[in-house]
């Protein structure tokens, strides 16, 4: 077992994560989130040219269609690009097709790999049951953790989540990085793995309490995180070493979740000592606080 | 926790023997129906369509509406019940009443007994509520009624979109009511589907109607355009024949003028009024009227009483063979409306799986090579665990025919990062343990147990977060919950059946060693 003084570094660390929740909460207000279309509904086209092909010629052709205010990306390469619009027009069976035909006239050979096309209706509803999900897994997890810890603990592991969450769409808002329908399943998904890695070091410090009755919560944490540490380690290494080979090997269209995924992992190994175990420390917890809640 | 009897032993190995016999299965070829389980593919994988469909049930409202007019008015005259100035308005049928003859009414609409409100027990409703204000009735659906309605409607049409998607073949087409008002319609492997698309984006309301001069019916008359958009028309109310009595539609080459026609044949009762219609309407023109626009409008030249004729309008031969495809399907209760549309080419499909599975290998190697790089022994343990966990999750997901997406993939590779987790805790608690304990087997036992708590805390909470995402999720983020949290389940099984099985064997056999982790 290494030692390692975790504990010093409380303070400096929970600063910084605060003004990380602060910034990440400023941006998610005054900037916003990119929302892909299946938040915010439009048309989204992923298209394939036979040849390495300039963007603004594709960019030109699809400016002159009509269509309001078209963004279009690189997906990956040269030949691949990602169209999106807000315009949709589902009901319209000959839309997709006009397009088509309208681009070849300055395309060439090129293929549409993928049409998404997301009315309103349904993009208001998949945005309010993605929000609804986190927040149910956010209040699960709550629960879950109430029934099996003390509300000290719960208390901890709930501000860590919501740390790691917060932050992961700061970062995603930042950068600009689109919100989609994986993104979300990226989010809940680091929920579900934050308080994973929470819960084994609350467990371990839980057992120490009861083992120890002369060392200070202080300390008990620093004791606690380094049993574990090799545990936290591991488990973060081997989890980051998938989502590594999704992120480089899984396509573009998992990219956005990977890396989701991977924000999460970091952070959620981060806040687990460096937020759950601090709050500990200052709402005082000791020995009397498991005991008393035996007894009841 | 080391100790495991026979009847254990053998029970894991046929569990996971039988189980992961359907991960094999997937890779080859059977024909009777228990072997050739195979894992479905989902749509961002095979390539397909996906729409969703959106009834607009105005219409079918309004209609029940105008028909339950008539019938009130005749009940109440039949009940020789003053009842006048009927009218509908805001979905609402009004109607007015003299003073005395309120309570009565009031009587007929609420009685649990009523011919003319049914009232239905199960649900404490009647079909529509009422309210007065003083002479002034107004009747609306009430919440029940409008449900039976809807889902009626809803039946309908899901029953018409399925023969129009039959009719044009797409291997496997998947239709399933979504809430109240929806349809989803999955058509794997369709590239485009524009075609399908303006099938069920028709009604197909066809009627047949006369034109005439200026307000000559005393039936009333609509103005329509004609499909072309080139003029207009003045056309009795009057339906001489609606869709319904057709039997059969076909396109058909007109071989006197060359020209592509619709043929269609009527049934008996069509015929008959079809054969009256025009013997006496010779020299008029009779209109072909299709969702409110007029396809064609030919003269009558002799009566046509054969029970069958054609439908001529500058159609091509597509254009003939969709509009015979639609009457021959027969009309939707209400317009659809698409709201949601998700197609992926099967190239793209492909490429997908391609990444999914070298993405899977490559996270494989490298956990597998860090796990055996740390715990050496051990690591090759937890990592057989981990090639069964593979087998079982696969072998799960085919027996219950699951449908494997992108982001399913995805939830398997991290499945294997996160899998290790339970082998890795118990691992370096016993390497706690054995600090203190120098007989190897208790130290192992001791590991295993006080390490038991924290993998359930710790599973648990994924296996929430994965359950909360099958329920809310949808399309194939909800892929990604199924592979989660099976993934849980099977990890649970190899760590606590498989890995320990193997690790018990070991210990047992190497006891006398000296580091054994």
């Amino acid at each position: 077992m290494k030692n390692i003084s975790f504990n010093k570094f409380y303070k400096p660390f929970n600063i910084i994560s605060l003004l990380l929740i602060i910034s990440s909460i400023a941006l998610l207000v005054f900037k916003g989130l990119n929302y892909g279309i299946d938040f915010k509904g439009g048309t989204l086209i992923e298209l394939r040219t036979e040849s390495n092909t300039n963007i603004s010629l594709i960019r030109d052709s699809f400016n002159q269609m009509n269509l309001g205010d078209v963004s279009i990306k690189k997906f990956g390469n040269d030949r691949d690009f990602v169209v999106k619009f807000e315009k949709q027009n589902s009901n319209d069976p000959k839309f997709i097709e006009t397009i088509k035909n309208n681009l070849s006239n300055s395309l060439q050979n090129f293929d549409f790999r993928r049409v998404e096309n997301v009315g309103p209706k349904v993009s208001d509803e998949l945005l309010r049951s993605g929000v609804i999900a986190i927040c149910l897994s956010l209040a699960a997890m709550l629960l879950y953790i109430w029934i099996r810890f003390e509300w000290q603990f719960s208390l901890g592991a709930i501000i860590a989540l919501f740390h790691d969450v917060i932050i992961t769409l700061g970062f995603f808002s930042l950068f600009s990085l689109e919100i989609n329908l994986s993104i979300v399943a990226a989010v809940l998904t680091i929920v579900g793995y934050s308080m994973n890695d929470t819960v084994v070091i609350f467990d371990r410090v839980r057992e120490n309490l009861k083992k120890f009755s002369d060392i200070k919560i202080y300390d008990l944490t620093n004791l606690s995180i380094n049993e574990t540490l090799s545990r936290t380690l591991i488990t973060s290494i081997t989890t980051l070493l998938a989502l590594l080979a999704i992120f480089i090997f899984g396509g573009e269209i998992l990219k956005g979740f990977s890396l989701a995924m991977i924000l999460g992992v970091i952070f959620g190994t981060y806040s687990s000592i460096y937020i759950a175990n601090p709050i500990l420390v200052f709402l005082n917890v000791s020995q009397k606080t498991i005991i008393k809640e035996d007894k009841n | 926790m080391l100790y495991f009897s026979k009847l254990r032993i053998i029970s894991v190995l046929a569990i996971t023997l039988f189980i992961s016999y359907f991960t094999v299965s997937n890779f080859l070829n059977f024909d009777d129906e228990f072997n050739s389980k195979n894992i479905k593919l989902g749509l961002d994988l095979q390539g397909g369509s996906y729409l969703l469909l959106e009834i607009d049930n105005q219409p079918v409202i309004t209609q029940k509406l105008q028909s339950k007019l008539l019938e009130f008015k005749n009940f109440f005259n039949d009940q020789d019940i003053l009842v006048r100035n009927f009218n509908i308005i805001n979905n609402e049928i009004i109607f007015e009443t003299e003073k005395d003859k309120i309570p009565s009414i009031i009587n007929l609409l609420d009685d649990d007994k009523s011919e003319i409100n049914p009232y239905f027990p199960k649900f404490k409703s009647h079909e529509f509520i009422f309210k007065n204000e003083e002479n002034v009735f107004s009747l609306s659906l009430s919440d029940y009624g409008l449900v039976v309605l809807k889902s009626a409607s809803l039946d309908q049409a899901i029953e018409i979109v399925r023969r129009r998607v039959d009719e044009i073949g797409t291997n496997e087409p998947n239709i399933l009511k979504r809430g109240s008002d929806r349809i989803l319609v999955e058509l794997p492997g369709l590239e485009d589907p524009g075609r399908i698309k303006s099938l069920l984006g028709k009604t197909a309301n066809l009627s047949f109607q006369f034109i005439v001069q200026n307000d000559e019916e005393s039936f009333g008359t609509e103005k329509l355009k004609f499909e072309d958009g080139s003029e207009e028309s003045i056309v009795s109310k009057r339906i001489i024949l609606s869709g319904d009595n057709l039997i059969d539609a076909k396109p058909q080459m007109n071989s006197q003028t060359n020209e592509t026609v619709v043929s269609f044949s009527l049934d008996r009762v069509g015929a008959k009024k079809f054969g009256k219609a025009t013997s006496t309407g010779v020299g008029k023109r009779l209109a072909i009227i299709l969702d409110g626009k007029i396809i064609s409008a030919p003269v009558i030249r002799e009566p046509i009483v054969g029970g069958s004729g054609q439908i001529s309008g500058n159609f091509t031969f597509q254009t003939a063979t969709d509009l015979a495809l639609l009457l021959r399907s027969g009309a939707l209760p209400a317009p659809l409306s698409i709201i949601e549309e998700r197609t992926v080419g099967p190239d793209l499909g492909q490429d997908s799986i391609d990444a999914g599975i070298m993405s899977l290998i490559i996270g494989f190697v490298l956990v597998v090579l860090f796990m055996i790089i740390k715990y050496k022994v051990f690591g090759v343990i937890a990592n057989l665990a981990l090639i069964a966990n593979l087998f079982l999750l696969v072998g799960i997901l085919t027996i219950f025919e699951a449908t494997l997406t992108l982001p399913g993939i995805a939830g398997i590779i991290l499945t294997v990062g996160m899998a290790v987790d339970a082998n890795v805790l118990i691992y370096e608690r016993i390497r706690e343990e054995i600090i203190s304990e120098k007989n190897p087997i208790i130290a192992f036992d001791s590991g295993y147990s006080k390490s038991k708590t924290t993998i359930l805390d710790a599973n648990i909470t994924t296996l929430i977060a994965a359950f909360i995402l099958f329920f809310m999720g949808s399309g194939p983020v909800k892929g990604f919950s199924v592979t989660l949290g099976v993934g849980i389940l099977t990890t649970l099984f190899s760590v606590y059946f498989i890995a320990r099985l193997i690790t018990s064997f070991y210990v047992i056999k190497n006891k006398e060693k000296g580091q054994l982790i």
